[in-house]
């Protein structure tokens, strides 16, 4: 059923392709098989179209999506995101978040906030959340705290640290596991990093230099192959920079 | 240029693109048609003003730089003409509330100004990621005062011809999306110019692939 997909995986696409589902015939009794669609393709009748340009990539036993190098982000539910809270209005925050609107943060949002005891958020601030409500119809929702009610390693930023903006691809192979990029650069320095899927990073190492230096190689690494990356790497290991 | 080729798709000029060459907007492209050459870029999906709000699909607005002075009334025309030809392409449904903004600056114009613009706008689209239902891209032809008909005409054949075609065509169907013509032109000539246009349109959507192809040939 999928063998459209099959010969097409790891090879560019375009907007308008089209991949058609050889559907089993109602008279053979064959199991229909499931088939699960992330973004990038859309069901279009019997058939599936690409309406995004990118790398189509599968994750077996049937998911299909496109891989593409965006630089605007459009909230997706329970993304993890980086926000600059805007204003204060009553009782919720408006955060930057790289959409087309701000989302809103209820300061009920924080691990043990209560009516009594708000968190201490300033505009201005970075907090790391994720999307609670993220539709093209709705207002994006952010929330820093988990479906438990802790934080786990969410809410607001502290002192020091740099925030910067990569694209959304360089985001996205920076989180995959055993990522080889995360390896390499914190075989360098010791840092904290804290990545957010709207193409924010932030960067903390042990003295401004070291930030400094670990911001402008993650932003030169989007456009290296592994070999040229390793080699700017081994030079900054030996002091070049 | 094999000769057979020529037979095969109409002769059009040398073209040439680049993508995603500016850091502000979220996707760029310049396209280059001989010496015609037009820069894009895309912001969006982005706030929009109330007044300009649609509640169920995204405002697209697109704006055209002329190389010396202001725009005037020529850059409104192609901008309406770009602008429908991008709304029918894109699935505006899918960001409702939101702008899309296409700003198209004139390098340097040696004729078939507004097939280039439309090709480097679907190149920008495309580097932005906006979802789309399909590819287009625009071919210039003109009919020469002997009654041949010259696709990718440069300026100086364009202002020796008799009348003025451009169609947007799209990448599925090979059907005419938008089309924009100047002087007289008998059916026959229209429907010979279509032809023309379907079939060296084939060759630009084979670019488009090509580039792409190269561009995430990197990212594996």
């Amino acid at each position: 059923m999928f063998a459209s997909f099959k010969d097409k995986i790891g090879e560019a696409v375009l907007p308008g392709d089209v991949f058609t589902l050889e559907l089993p015939s109602p008279e053979n009794k064959a199991k229909a098989e499931k088939l699960i669609c992330g973004p990038g393709l859309r069901r279009d009748g019997d058939n599936v179209s690409v309406c995004k340009c990118g790398v189509l990539r599968h994750k077996p036993p049937n998911v299909f999506w496109i891989d593409s190098q965006q630089k605007r982000y459009v909230p997706v539910k329970g993304e993890a995101v980086i926000g600059i809270v805007t204003a204060k209005s009553g009782d919720i925050f408006k955060v930057d978040v790289g959409g087309s609107e701000l989302a809103s943060l209820s300061y009920l949002a924080f691990e043990g906030a209560t009516k009594r005891n708000r968190p201490n958020v300033q505009v201005g601030d970075l907090v790391f959340g994720q999307f609670l409500i993220a539709n093209k119809d709705m207002e994006p929702e952010l929330v820093c705290i988990d479906s438990c009610g802790r934080a786990n390693g969410m809410g607001v930023f502290g002192e020091g640290g740099l925030l910067f903006r990569v694209s959304l691809g360089l985001v996205r192979r920076l989180l995959v596991p055993q990522s080889e990029l995360l390896a390499e650069l914190s075989a360098l320095f010791p840092c904290e990093l804290v990545v957010g899927l709207n193409g924010r990073v932030w960067v903390k190492a042990a003295s401004t230099q070291h930030t400094l230096i670990l911001a402008n190689l993650l932003q030169s690494a989007e456009n290296m192959t592994a070999k040229q990356r390793q080699q700017l790497f081994r030079k900054v290991a030996d002091g070049a920079l | 240029m094999d000769v057979n080729e020529h037979e095969v798709s109409p002769a059009t000029r040398e073209f040439g693109c680049e993508q995603n060459l500016l850091s502000r907007p979220d996707g760029s492209a310049t396209f280059i048609q001989g010496n015609t050459n037009v820069l894009a870029g895309v912001y969006g999906p982005a706030e929009v003003k109330v007044s300009k709000e649609i509640y169920d699909r995204a405002t697209l607005e697109v704006l055209i730089q002329p190389k010396i002075g202001l725009p005037g009334v020529r850059e409104r025309a192609r901008e309406q003409c770009v602008r429908e030809t991008c709304e029918a392409a894109l699935l505006s449904s899918l960001h409702p509330r939101s702008s899309l903004s296409l700003i198209l600056q004139e390098v340097h114009d040696d004729g078939s100004l507004l097939a280039c613009c439309l090709n480097a706008a679907c190149m920008a689209l495309m580097d932005a990621g906006l979802p789309m239902s399909c590819l287009f891209c625009g071919i210039t032809c003109v009919i020469s005062t002997e009654g041949q008909i010259i696709t990718d005409p440069t300026l100086q054949q364009e202002k020796e011809s008799r009348a003025q075609m451009t169609f947007a065509i799209d990448s599925i169907e090979k059907r005419v999306m938008m089309s924009s013509t100047k002087g007289s032109i008998s059916v026959q000539e229209l429907q010979e110019a279509i032809a023309l246009s379907q079939r060296a349109s084939e060759r630009i959507f084979q670019f488009y692939r090509d580039s792409v192809h190269r561009r995430y040939s990197k990212i594996q």
